[in-house]
């Protein structure tokens, strides 16, 4: 066999183990999010399919392919088909670029699907791809609760995607270097990045959770406002593609802040002096993060409400943006005027700067309740929800 | 992996299309519009929506691609200090007057 249809071969079992092992987690991350937020809401959740509810991702799957799969008569044929494979193919694609392990940990060969020099680059690139499922989706249907809700949906992730691009620079900076493998092993050297980065961190997570479509941030699936928004016209399997591709997002988030923040693949040095070599243990420290982070996703579903249209552009786009910003231009005039010092008067420095932020919540929250410029005298008319801080 | 990652969809709906029900009805194809009878709607038909998302859109393009001017910066800062911090900075403050402007201007208030 010729080495470069060994190499091929290779890629495409990869490939394939990767989309398995993604799809698996999407269907049990349902069953799991279900019965979380019963058990935080004070309800059983399904318990009735296998023990324990295990069965019911399987019954799910079955269900929704068995469905019937209509198609409204003023839709778009071809695009309308397109959508949620556009979304899933996009969802899938992404997680391929994230390493699990070091070079060559899995049995001789690269843990990675594919690796490009970009890294962290191509990966916003492929993630913010799905942008057009949802909006040819949402326009494809010929409905109007679709279009307005697709509309929103894009809108909010354009709008968010600077502000996750931004608030990464600092770390860019830190690291000299955007692939994936690099950055983590900055982190075995130097310790996590979110110890220095924390403010750049926390920007992050709120705009991951906002590019996934996530509570507080499910605006696309405002019920009360747009029906089920792009989702409205679809049914049966392409509905169930939307969904998947929404929880595989969800995994890739996860994945990113775990590599990006939390030492990736490496586990922490602290546990070497139990078991030793344990650290090194190639994949089943990323997975343990991702768990993490997807927990984190489902446990902020169960405790915040919805934020309202306006207060999540402003969000975005009034406090987001500039405090990325700003973080980056800290970051950078620490590196040009005191890398003699080390790192962690930065770590202490960026710590400040997120509990400065926290402190004064209060006052910051102006910044996305309350319009400022040409809309501000304009008060006569009742634009505002009741309750709606 | 995008191949792979396409085929799983592509095969998914297939599979659906082939072993679901076909019952249709006219009540079952109509635009779901709140149980009324939908009205001008339709892919290219002239859908309307608020022209504010188009703004967005552009500001979007505009502050993108500033964010991909401030990648390879970021990558090669260390090598380029102190005169990269300047650069950063001055670029940082024409960025912000545009951003002043846009405040003002009221394109990111939503009513």
């Amino acid at each position: 066999m010729p080495d470069w249809l060994a190499a091929l071969l290779i890629t495409l079992l990869k490939g394939v183990l990767v989309a398995l092992a993604l799809l698996t987690t999407f269907a049990y991350m349902t069953l799991i999010e279900r019965r979380l937020l019963a058990r935080m809401q004070i309800r059983l959740g399904p318990n009735r399919v296998g023990p324990l509810g295990l069965l019911q991702p399987l019954a799910d799957a079955i269900k929704s392919i068995f469905k019937e799969d209509l198609r409204v008569t003023m839709a778009d044929k071809l695009v309308y088909t397109m959508a949620p494979i556009v979304a899933i193919g996009m969802a899938l694609t992404a997680f391929g670029g994230i390493p699990a392990g070091p070079p060559g940990s899995l049995f001789g060969e690269n843990p990675w699907v594919y690796q490009l020099d970009a890294g962290i680059l191509a990966l916003l690139a492929i993630t913010s791809m799905g942008v057009y499922g949802i909006f040819l989706g949402g326009w494809a249907s010929g409905s109007k609760y679709p279009l307005l809700g697709s509309l929103r949906s894009s809108a909010q992730m354009i709008s968010y995607e600077l502000g996750m691009g931004l608030s990464i620079l600092g770390l860019l900076m830190l690291v000299g270097s955007t692939a994936f493998v690099n950055i983590v092993e900055w982190q075995a050297q130097n310790g996590w990045m979110v110890l220095f980065q924390s403010l750049g961190f926390a920007l992050f997570l709120v705009s991951s959770f906002a590019e996934v479509n996530r509570t507080p941030f499910d605006l696309p699936e405002a019920e009360q406002e747009l029906v089920a928004g792009y989702l409205t016209e679809y049914s049966a399997i392409k509905w169930a593609l939307f969904q998947m591709a929404e929880y595989v997002n969800m995994i890739t988030a996860s994945a990113i802040m775990a590599t990006l923040f939390f030492g990736g693949y490496r586990g922490p040095v602290f546990l070497e002096g139990l078991v030793p070599g344990i650290s090194s243990w190639p994949i089943v420290w990323l997975v343990l993060k991702i768990a993490f982070f997807l927990f984190l996703f489902i446990w902020v579903r169960g405790t915040l409400p919805r934020f309202r249209y306006d207060q999540l552009m402003r969000f975005g786009w009034k406090l987001l943006l500039p405090l990325a910003l700003a973080n980056t231009m800290l970051t950078a005039a620490y590196l040009a005027f005191a890398r003699g010092a080390g790192l962690w008067p930065l770590a202490l420095l960026s710590l400040l700067g997120l509990l400065a932020l926290l402190a004064l919540s209060d006052r910051v929250r102006v910044l996305w309740n309350q319009p400022t410029g040409r809309g501000a005298a304009d008060d006569s008319f009742p634009a505002r929800p009741l309750g709606g801080d | 992996m995008l191949g792979i990652a396409l085929g799983i969809g592509v095969l998914a709906v297939l599979v659906s299309a082939l072993l679901g029900p076909k019952k249709a009805s006219r009540a079952k194809l109509m635009a779901y519009e709140s149980g009324n009878d939908p009205e001008h709607g339709g892919v290219g038909t002239g859908q309307r929506f608020p022209v504010h998302f188009y703004l967005v859109a552009m500001l979007f393009i505009v502050f993108d691609i500033e964010t991909a001017f401030f990648f390879p910066l970021a990558v090669a800062y260390q090598k380029l200090v102190p005169f990269a911090f300047w650069e950063a900075l001055t670029f940082v403050g024409l960025l912000l007057v545009g951003y002043y402007y846009i405040l003002k201007k009221g394109v990111l208030e939503w009513t």
